[in-house]
C-alpha cells in the first residue's frame, strides 16, 4: 500500500493551496517530453520507492516517463557498493579490475537499455558511466548519497564521467563538489499520502501502541532511526535520563539494522545494555516495512528526536513534523535546513543539549504544540513530493528543451 | 467617468485585467563556499549579481511562511552559523527593498561586513556550523488560470492563489517589467490601496503576511464602496 498508484489530485487536500494548479500549469511547457530515469534497483531503498511515487504522477501531468534498471552480477554491485562507501568517506580498497568491471557492465547496459529521452536522469555512482554511450538529449547525474568527503580514488575515477553530464543534482549544498557542470539543490520529499505519513484514526494509532507494548500514560520520546553510531541512540538514553530525574516520560527508540551493516547488531546490544533495568525505555526492532507502525509512533510521540551527530539528509525529521511534532534533532547535514530553530524545534550539540530541550518542550506544552503545527506547515511548503515534481519540471524545462520563459 | 470608477465599486469592468502569475526557483549551488567572515566578503564581492539576489529577495520565496533568523541568509548564517550575533544583527537591518539595484545592496552588504572586520580582533569563523554556500535562483514563471478584472475578482484570485504568486508580483515583476499589484491597483482607481501596497515592508514579515495585507487593503476598499465612501 506504501507505493500503491495515486492520482495526483488526491495531493490537493495536503499540498499548499494551489499547488497542484501550479504544477498542471507548469507541465504545459514540457508536456510529451521524455524523461527517461535510470537506476540500479526497482525495488528496495528510497531511490525505487521515490520512482515508483514520482513518475506516475509525471505521467498524469503529460510527461513520458520511462524507468530503465541498470542490471549488473553480484561483483557488479560489490564494487558499486564499495564506491557508495567510498564516497561516503570511508576508506575502500579499489582495484584497477574493480574499475574495470565497472566500465564493462555499464557498457554492457548501454547496449541493451533504451536511453533515449529529451532528458536522461541518472540517479547514484552505479549508472553513472552509462553516459559513454550518451545518445542524445540531455543527461543529468542526480546524487542521491553524502558525496561531501569521498575518497579521492573513486572521486578521481567518476569526476571525469560526471562532468560529461549536463548538470548534477544534490541533496544538500555540502554534498556538492568542485566540478564545472552546473549543479542544482532538490531537497529529497515525503509522500504525505503514503502509509508512513497519511493521517491515521486514532483508533488504528492505541491499537498499534497496544500492539507494540508501548502505554500512553506518560509523554513519549520518540527517536526512529536504524541502530547506528551516527545516530546517537545511546546519546538518546543519556538525555532521557538526565530529563527522567525530573520529568515523567518514556522513550521509545524504534529502527531496524540495515542488512548491509556489520556495526548494527553492536550497537543494538549497545543500546539493550544501556537500556537494562528502566521499563520506560522501549527498544524496537522493526521490519523494513512497519510504515504503519513508525507513523502511528510518530503520532503518538510527545517530541521527535533525531539526535544524529552525523546525518545524510535525515527525512525522518520531516515526516516527524509532518505528524504536527516538535523535532530535537542534532546538528547534522539536512537535519539543520529542516528544523528552523525556535519555531519547528531545536538542534543540538550535545546530550545535555538534548536534554535541555526535551525539559524544555515537555514543560511547555502549549509551545511545543505551536512548534508542532509550525513545523507541519515548514514542510508542507518545503518538504512534500509536490515541491519535488515542481523541481523536477523546472529541469526538464531548463534541459530538455522546454518553452522557456 | 474616471479610469476604472466601477472597479473601485469592486464589480465593475476594470480597463485591463490582472493576470496572476506564478513562480518556481531551481536552486543552483555556484562552488563559491565561505568558512569564515573574510571569505565571506571576499566571495560577497566577486559572485554573480543573481547570487546576491537569492540569499536577499529570493530568501522570500523559500521562506514563504516561517522566517529563519534573520530575513537574509548572511545576516543568519552570521548569527547562527558563526555564531556572531553583532554581524547578524547589523546585516539582518539592511532592507533589500531600499536599494535601487543590487549592486548598491552588494556595497552595503560588502561595507558593514568591511567595518566588522576592521574592529574585530580576529576573523570569526565557523567552528560548529555549517559553511556558507553561495547559491543563485533558476526563476521559472507559471502562468495560473487566476485572472481578475474587478478589485472583488482580484481579492478572491489572491487568497487562492499559491503564496508563490505574492512573491512574483511583488519582488519579481518590478524588475522584469511585469504587472504589479500596485500598478494594477492605481490603473482601477483604487489609489490609496495601491500606495498602501508599495508601502508594505517585506522585511518584517512573511510572504503570507503580506498576502494578509494586501488582502485586508482589497477588503477596507471594498468595505468603502459599498458605504459609497
Amino acid at each position: 500500500m506504501g507505493t500503491e498508484r495515486r492520482s495526483l489530485d488526491q495531493y490537493r487536500a495536503v499540498a499548499p493551496p494551489g499547488a497542484v494548479d501550479t504544477l498542471y500549469r507548469f507541465s504545459e511547457r514540457v508536456r510529451a517530453k521524455r524523461f527517461t530515469h535510470v537506476n540500479s534497483t526497482r525495488v528496495g531503498g528510497g531511490v525505487a520507492e521515490m520512482l515508483q511515487c514520482v513518475l506516475p504522477l509525471l505521467d498524469e501531468l503529460g510527461i513520458i516517463t520511462r524507468w530503465e534498471v541498470l542490471q549488473g552480477d553480484e561483483e557488479f554491485f560489490h564494487v558499486t557498493k564499495s564506491f557508495h562507501n567510498a564516497l561516503q568517506g570511508q576508506e575502500q580498497t579499489i582495484t584497477a579490475e574493480m574499475l574495470e568491471h565497472y566500465l564493462d557492465t555499464n557498457r554492457q547496459n548501454a547496449a541493451q537499455l533504451d536511453l533515449s529521452g529529451d532528458l536522461v536522469f541518472v540517479h547514484d555512482p552505479q549508472p553513472a558511466a552509462l553516459i559513454e554511450r550518451r545518445n542524445g538529449g540531455a543527461w543529468v547525474w542526480r546524487c542521491h548519497i553524502d558525496a561531501s568527503h569521498p575518497q579521492r580514488r573513486v572521486w578521481s575515477f567518476l569526476r571525469p564521467l560526471i562532468s560529461r553530464y549536463d548538470a548534477a543534482v544534490f541533496s544538500l549544498p555540502r554534498f556538492a563538489q568542485r566540478l564545472s557542470i552546473p549543479q542544482y539543490l532538490i531537497y529529497p520529499s515525503i509522500d504525505p499520502l503514503s502509509d508512513k505519513n497519511r493521517d491515521l484514526p486514532a483508533e488504528e494509532v492505541d491499537a498499534v501502541l497496544a500492539r507494540l507494548g508501548i502505554p500512553r500514560d506518560k509523554p513519549i520520546l520518540l527517536q526512529v532511526s536504524r541502530f547506528d553510531r551516527f545516530k546517537d541512540p545511546v546519546g538518546v538514553i543519556h538525555a532521557y535520563r538526565l530529563v527522567k530525574r525530573h520529568d515523567e516520560c518514556r522513550l521509545v527508540l524504534a529502527g531496524g539494522g540495515a542488512a548491509d551493516d556489520p556495526e548494527g547488531p553492536k550497537v543494538l546490544a549497545e543500546v539493550m545494555e544501556a537500556a537494562t533495568g528502566d521499563p520506560d525505555i522501549h527498544v524496537l526492532v522493526l521490519p523494513d516495512n512497519a510504515s504503519v507502525e513508525i507513523n502511528a509512533l510518530q503520532r503518538a510521540a510527545t517530541i521527535i528526536l533525531q539526535k544524529s551527530t552525523r546525518e545524510g539528509f535525515g527525512l525522518t525529521v520531516a515526516e516527524g513534523m509532518w505528524k504536527g511534532k516538535p523535532v530535537i534533532g542534532g546538528f547534522a547535514g539536512g537535519i539543520t535546513v529542516q528544523i528552523v530553530y525556535g519555531t519547528t524545534g531545536y538542534t543540538v550539540n550535545s546530550v545535555e543539549g538534548a536534554a535541555f530541550r526535551i525539559r524544555y518542550l515537555l514543560n511547555n506544552p502549549e509551545l511545543a504544540r505551536q512548534m508542532g503545527e509550525n513545523g507541519r506547515e515548514y514542510v508542507r511548503r518545503n518538504f512534500l513530493i509536490t515541491r519535488d515534481l515542481a523541481d523536477l519540471l523546472a529541469l526538464l524545462v531548463n534541459h530538455a528543451g522546454g518553452n522557456a520563459r | 467617468m474616471p479610469p476604472g470608477k466601477d472597479a473601485a465599486m469592486g464589480e465593475g469592468p476594470a480597463h485591463t485585467s490582472f493576470r496572476f502569475v506564478s513562480c518556481h526557483g531551481l536552486q543552483q549551488m555556484l562552488g563559491r563556499v565561505a568558512r569564515d567572515e573574510l571569505e565571506l566578503l571576499q566571495h560577497l564581492e566577486e559572485a554573480p549579481i543573481e547570487s546576491i539576489h537569492h540569499h536577499t529577495h529570493a530568501y522570500f520565496l523559500r521562506h514563504p511562511y516561517l522566517a529563519g533568523a534573520y530575513p537574509n541568509d548572511f545576516a543568519t548564517w552570521a548569527a547562527i552559523q558563526v555564531r556572531d550575533r553583532v554581524l547578524g544583527e547589523r546585516l539582518a537591518i539592511i532592507d533589500p527593498f531600499d536599494f535601487t539595484d543590487l549592486e548598491a545592496l552588494r556595497n552595503a552588504l560588502t561595507s558593514i561586513i568591511d567595518d566588522h572586520l576592521t574592529h574585530t580582533p580576529t576573523v570569526p569563523r565557523v567552528v560548529y556550523g555549517e559553511p556558507f554556500y553561495f547559491m543563485t535562483t533558476r526563476l521559472f514563471e507559471i502562468p495560473t488560470t487566476l485572472e481578475a478584472r474587478t478589485l472583488r475578482e482580484f481579492r478572491e484570485g489572491l487568497a487562492r492563489a499559491e503564496v508563490a504568486v505574492v512573491y512574483y508580483h511583488l519582488f519579481e515583476a518590478p524588475r522584469r517589467r511585469r504587472p504589479t499589484f500596485d500598478a494594477w491597483l492605481e490603473q482601477v482607481g483604487e489609489t490609496s490601496a495601491a500606495e498602501e501596497v508599495r508601502r508594505l515592508h517585506p522585511y518584517a514579515s512573511d510572504l503570507e503576511g503580506l498576502r494578509r495585507r494586501v488582502l485586508m487593503l482589497c477588503d477596507e476598499s471594498l468595505r468603502r464602496s459599498l458605504r459609497g465612501g
